[in-house]
């Protein structure tokens, strides 16, 4: 089943065109309305006539998280405030977030991207589509909410936490669609199990899930434990949000929407595209986007791509699973998590030393992370009370500023290691089945 | 009697017990009293040592995180009573107690309570005057 069936199975010579003719017109577009870009333009010795086709791209540098955040909040809009209708944010590098902000034509084309993601896993006007992704600045949950409205189904806007509740409108509502993190959809699984609630008593056929890799084997568990059909959607706040590509049944990639966004692959060494099939950067240039248009943007997730027509009819270019990242992003409970940001909230509490480590693992499903820090000498007093304060500000100060929570351990001085080069903060614990 | 208590930070790790007092031992220190509050993450060990000043100054070379903390050290009768009497004193003149441990002494049948108090300098002198 197609959304858009024109598009989805356009002959590859008149994508590639259509792709080119919407780059040259983003190009000039964003070139006239965003300084940033202008001035990019002309440090590199480029004019936005110098790119033609999907191939010039490559004179041009890449753009960053840093850039979004050097220019917070709104130094990267193309319109005027008034033209904005929406903004979601998710997180920057260090304190501050990273904003993007939509035009009505923005919020339609991202709905249309998500329509065709749910159609394809076999939504129609006809489905009950339960969305347990967070509503708010993350784009997860408003994201599939608009994909569920254009295609006409009936949405439930559960959102997060309260899993006996979920499984309890799983049930009551006859939601026959799930939206939610993988480890999220395990753990709702877990949970039946666990209260002896029979798979016979929901009514699930399928499920898109997303915010954070997973693997086939995850995808043949929740399938099993769940009895649907699981499909994989990916997508980040800077290029729209969700659906920016989206699993099929042909195969195990996803299809990308070219016509809204053009995908290279890099290698992270060198910066130069790398031919189909091997692994590098995902970099995004948008294509029709009014808002907040961005040029080169690497994702720093790693893929590979292929042109090769999927077995599903779709001629939509087709990238594989996300392996992991080329810097230190983490990924808990689909927040983004720089240990970057975890460090400046530890530095402006202070107390403590500026050594930490942080430990993620997986229990029960679910992501937890445990951040272990010196106690500073200075900090420290005989009062139990007071240590215990100091966590919980490091705690709450924490769960502000990523949206998630840690444990926070204190621990002796000298007893995390040091390390003369970059050192390692991050013991990732998780093992994706 | 006001004196030094030495507060010393743990980390609830396998070993770290053994390890401090490991090291006072090398350097012949006595310890007289030592009580432990601990967390699930963490204790504070308290101890009393006859040079409380070199303690820290032993703990500190040896990356120990540790303090110092005046407490008062009331000697007791070791009888029926003697503790309440005096925590009854302190409670009429609005001292609050935070934690306190005791020890036996050298002395027949005398014992010593260690006491952290929110006010240290004003419970001494009551206790002096009852005393």
């Amino acid at each position: 089943m197609y959304w858009n069936e024109e598009i989805e199975t356009m002959d590859a010579e008149r994508l590639r065109a259509l792709q080119d003719e919407r780059l040259r017109e983003q190009v000039r577009y964003t070139y006239d309305r965003v300084p940033f870009y202008k001035k990019m333009f002309d440090e590199a010795g480029a004019q936005p006539g110098d790119i033609r086709t999907a191939k010039d791209l490559e004179k041009l540098p890449f753009t960053s998280k840093t850039d979004l955040r050097d220019n917070y909040p709104y130094g990267l809009l193309a319109v005027p405030m008034e033209e904005i209708v929406r903004i979601h944010a998710s997180s920057g590098t260090t304190g501050k977030a990273t904003v993007v902000g939509y035009t009505a034509g923005d919020l339609a084309l991202w709905d249309e991207c998500v329509a065709r993601a749910l159609t394809c896993a076999g939504g129609t006007r006809k489905d009950i589509i339960q969305v347990c992704y967070g509503y708010g600045l993350f784009t997860g949950g408003l994201g599939l909410h608009g994909g569920a409205e254009r295609i006409g189904a009936t949405v439930i806007p559960a959102s997060t936490g309260n899993t006996a509740r979920q499984i309890t409108m799983l049930q009551d509502y006859g939601s026959t669609m799930l939206c939610c993190t993988p480890s999220y959809a395990l753990y709702i699984g877990d949970t039946m199990e666990k209260n002896n609630i029979p798979v016979s008593s929901i009514h699930l056929k399928a499920g898109l899930f997303g915010a954070e890799p997973w693997t086939v084997r995850m995808k043949e568990e929740i399938e099993k434990r769940l009895g649907i059909r699981a499909y994989d959607i990916y997508g980040l706040s800077e290029i729209s949000g969700p659906g920016v590509s989206f699993g099929c049944d042909g195969s195990d990639g996803l299809h990308v929407n070219d016509d809204h966004f053009l995908i290279e692959i890099v290698d992270p060494a060198t910066g130069k595209n790398v031919p189909d099939g091997e692994k590098g950067e995902v970099v995004f240039t948008t294509l029709t986007k009014r808002g907040l248009p961005l040029l080169r943007y690497n994702t720093h997730d790693i893929s590979s791509i292929t042109h090769e027509r999927c077995a599903c009819g779709r001629t939509l270019t087709r990238m594989a699973r996300i392996t992991g990242r080329s810097d230190d992003m983490l990924i808990i409970r689909g927040v983004n998590v720089f240990p970057s940001q975890i460090e400046s909230v530890l530095l402006s509490v202070g107390q403590v030393e500026p050594y930490y480590m942080i430990h993620v693992d997986r229990v029960n499903n679910l992501d937890v992370m445990e951040i272990k820090v010196e106690l500073s000498a200075d900090a420290f007093s005989d009062s139990m009370r007071g240590i215990e304060e100091l966590e919980a500000k490091i705690r709450a100060s924490i769960e502000s500023t990523l949206g998630i929570a840690a444990k926070v351990t204190f621990v002796e001085p000298s007893s995390l290691p040091r390390s003369e080069g970059k050192a390692k903060r991050v013991i990732d614990n998780r093992t994706l089945r | 009697m006001i004196i030094k208590q030495v507060s010393v930070f743990l980390e609830n790790r396998k070993g770290r017990l053994a390890s401090v007092t490991g090291l006072l031992a090398e350097k012949h220190i006595n310890l007289r009293a030592l009580s432990i509050a601990d967390t699930t993450s963490f204790g504070i060990l308290r101890l009393i040592a006859d040079k409380p000043e070199e303690v820290a100054a032993i703990l500190a070379e040896n990356n120990v995180t540790a303090t110092l903390t005046d407490v008062l050290a009331v000697p007791l009768g070791d009888r029926p009573g003697a503790l309440a009497r005096i925590l009854a004193k302190l409670t009429e003149n609005g001292i609050d107690v935070e934690y306190l441990y005791a020890y036996l002494t050298h002395e027949e049948n005398g014992a010593v309570v260690v006491m952290r108090v929110d006010d240290t300098e004003k419970a001494a002198a009551l206790l002096a005057e009852t005393a």
